[in-house]
């Protein structure tokens, strides 16, 4: 037994006095290298990404040599600038973004008052839910000829169908918010008497909002595709176009370059809004509040 | 307040109880089954009580706490808050939860206060900010007035909490288990605190805990509960420590007994 034992030696407690040692490392940060800065940094990382592929891009068009087919990147800048320089894409761009705006908002509205509805009955909340499935899984585009039948030729149908790509997808993710709000802060919410709209806005909706965010998103994606390809295919409002018009137009005039320069331009807006507008609404809100992260 | 006719009634009470729940039966509908949490259940709490609701779990404590609140309307019985009937709820009775997600997330440890003080109607904006300043020192969470409450540990936000409820200036403050999902050592602390917050504000209390230790230490008197569904068993007086009563048993060991000791022959054996 005692030979057992034996490795176990009797060690001394060990009382540490108090100290100031660790009062530093608090608040110190440690500094990092010039490198791993850089490397730390998202935004560094995809750039050099993006002029990675830019180079790529030049290269290739370059040993293909065909600019009907595939024009270099420079050629694209080239145009992008130009187009830029006589107006014609921001002229372009704004008219697709005006549009894409009246059909966003009036989308959410429709999504709000469905949501609403779907709070405050059962019905309500059965008709979102029968109603989402049958329509979410329908690309807009596809309603595009019918809408062009109802409205006509021009920005009536295009915002139809913008609507119906923004509708389902924020009013399911709000109403899927609503629900899965957890029990306890209900019951805050409802312990200081709020009434049932002051209670809606000040509880329900800040608590769903990474639900409602993720629609919001989801809806803005849909509806910039959706727009794009309306104007590209059905080149729906002629008079003024707008980006997918542009590109459109070029294309029947072999003007490749032009191409790609309005297709440049949708990538780069696209990019703005999901990485820029949506990016930063996410760290003022849901990340700031630990809600995702 | 005192109608010329009472006196001839109980006597037990000199003054009238502040909260007062008669024969109440609380049931829960799931589907086609109706549960039965609690069977007419009776106790009256006074002015500055803290009452403890003790039992086993599943016993309808939560249950009880939460027809108090007004979120459950019971089946058979009454419940009287200052004389008058309970319905709704509202901020006369401030909750402090169990779960660590009772804070708003989307607020600082300060906007949690001010927005509880400002939607109840109870303060404007100014005196609100001022008044849970207060409360957040006095809880000793000062330095973190500005965090936002996924940055605080679940000690420090079940103290927000308790802030929060006590800015409201409630007629009665309902606690459910609010230390339950602490650690032993935070725990302690956090009974010691609240009965210092006590010292100052006297204020009433119900508490509900499964914890015999800590019902002796928070109540002044204490409801035990049978298991499901829980029935009344007693109500006992308790000291705030663990001491021997007139027949030399513990008061802990004589909740023991009264909790856990089965009716009929059984028992004995
Ligand atoms: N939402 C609900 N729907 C149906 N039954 C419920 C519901 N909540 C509680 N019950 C039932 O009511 C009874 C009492 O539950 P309650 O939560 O009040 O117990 P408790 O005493 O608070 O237990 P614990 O100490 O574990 O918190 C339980 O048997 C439970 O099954
Ligand atoms: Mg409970």
């Amino acid at each position: 037994m005692s030979e057992n034992h034996a490795a176990h030696v009797t060690r001394p407690e060990i009382l540490h006095a108090p100290s100031n040692d660790a009062a530093g490392f608090a608040v110190t940060a440690a500094p990092l290298g010039f490198w791993a800065k850089v490397y730390a940094n998202g935004t560094v990382r995809k750039s050099v990404l993006l002029v990675l592929l830019a180079a790529a891009w030049e290269i290739y068009a370059r040993v293909l040599n065909n600019s009907l087919v595939f024009p270099t990147f420079s050629s694209t800048v080239g145009a992008l600038f130009e187009g830029i320089g006589t107006g014609a894409i921001p002229r372009a761009g704004a008219y697709t973004l005006s549009l894409l705006l009246k059909g966003y908002v009036t989308g959410l509205v429709f999504a709000a008052l469905l949501t609403a509805f779907a709070s405050v009955s059962r019905i309500g909340a059965d008709l979102l839910e029968t109603l989402t499935a049958m329509f979410n899984p329908l690309p807009s585009i596809a309603l595009l000829p019918l809408a062009l039948i109802w409205f006509g030729l021009g920005d009536g149908s295009v915002i139809f169908v913008l609507v119906h790509a923004v509708l389902w997808a924020v009013a399911l993710n709000t109403f899927a918010g609503f629900r899965t709000l957890s029990p306890t802060l209900r019951m805050v919410g409802q312990n200081y008497g709020l009434t049932s709209f002051g209670y809606i806005v000040r509880i329900l909706i800040p608590g769903a909002f990474p639900s409602i965010l993720t629609g919001l998103k989801v809806g803005w994606a849909f509806a910039w595709r959706t727009l794009i390809a309306a104007e590209l295919v059905f080149g729906v409002s002629s008079g003024s176009g707008g980006l997918g018009w542009y590109i459109f137009e070029n294309k029947n005039q072999l003007r490749i370059p032009e191409v790609f320069a309005g297709l440049l331009t949708v990538i780069l807006f696209g990019l703005f809004v999901e990485n820029v507008i949506f990016r930063t609404i996410e760290q003022r809100t849901v990340r700031r509040w630990g809600m995702q992260h | 307040m005192v109608s010329p006719s009472a006196p001839s009634s109980g006597t037990s009470h000199a003054i009238a109880p502040l909260l007062s729940v008669k024969g109440v039966t609380l049931q829960y509908r799931t589907g086609e089954q109706m549960v039965t949490a609690t069977y007419r259940v009776s106790f009256d709490v006074l002015k500055s009580d803290r009452f403890v609701l003790l039992g086993p779990s599943g016993c309808g404590k939560s249950t009880l706490l939460k027809a108090i609140g007004g979120y459950l309307q019971p089946v058979e019985g009454e419940m009287l808050l200052a004389g008058a009937k309970i319905g709704k709820p509202g901020p006369d009775r401030a909750f402090v939860f169990q779960e660590f997600d009772q804070l708003l997330p989307w607020k600082t440890v300060r906007d949690n206060i001010v927005f509880a003080l400002t939607a109840s109607g109870k303060l404007d904006k100014r005196n609100a900010i001022e008044r849970s300043l207060h409360f957040i020192d006095k809880v000793g969470l000062a330095k973190f007035a500005g965090s936002f409450p996924h940055t605080l540990s679940g000690g420090m936000k079940q103290r927000v909490a308790i802030a929060r409820a006590m800015a409201m200036e409630p007629q009665i403050l309902l606690m459910d288990e609010p230390f339950a999902a602490l650690d032993a050592l935070t725990r302690g602390k956090m009974q010691d605190d609240l009965l210092q917050l006590w010292e100052d504000t006297k204020f009433t209390v119900l508490f509900v805990t499964h914890s015999i230790p800590e019902a002796i230490r928070i109540g002044n008197r204490i409801l035990l509960l049978t298991p499901h569904p829980g029935r009344t068993k007693a109500e006992i007086n308790s000291a705030g420590t663990d001491t021997l009563g007139a027949d030399g048993e513990l008061t802990s060991a004589r909740i023991q007994r009264l909790l856990f000791e089965r009716t009929g022959s059984i028992a004995d054996v």
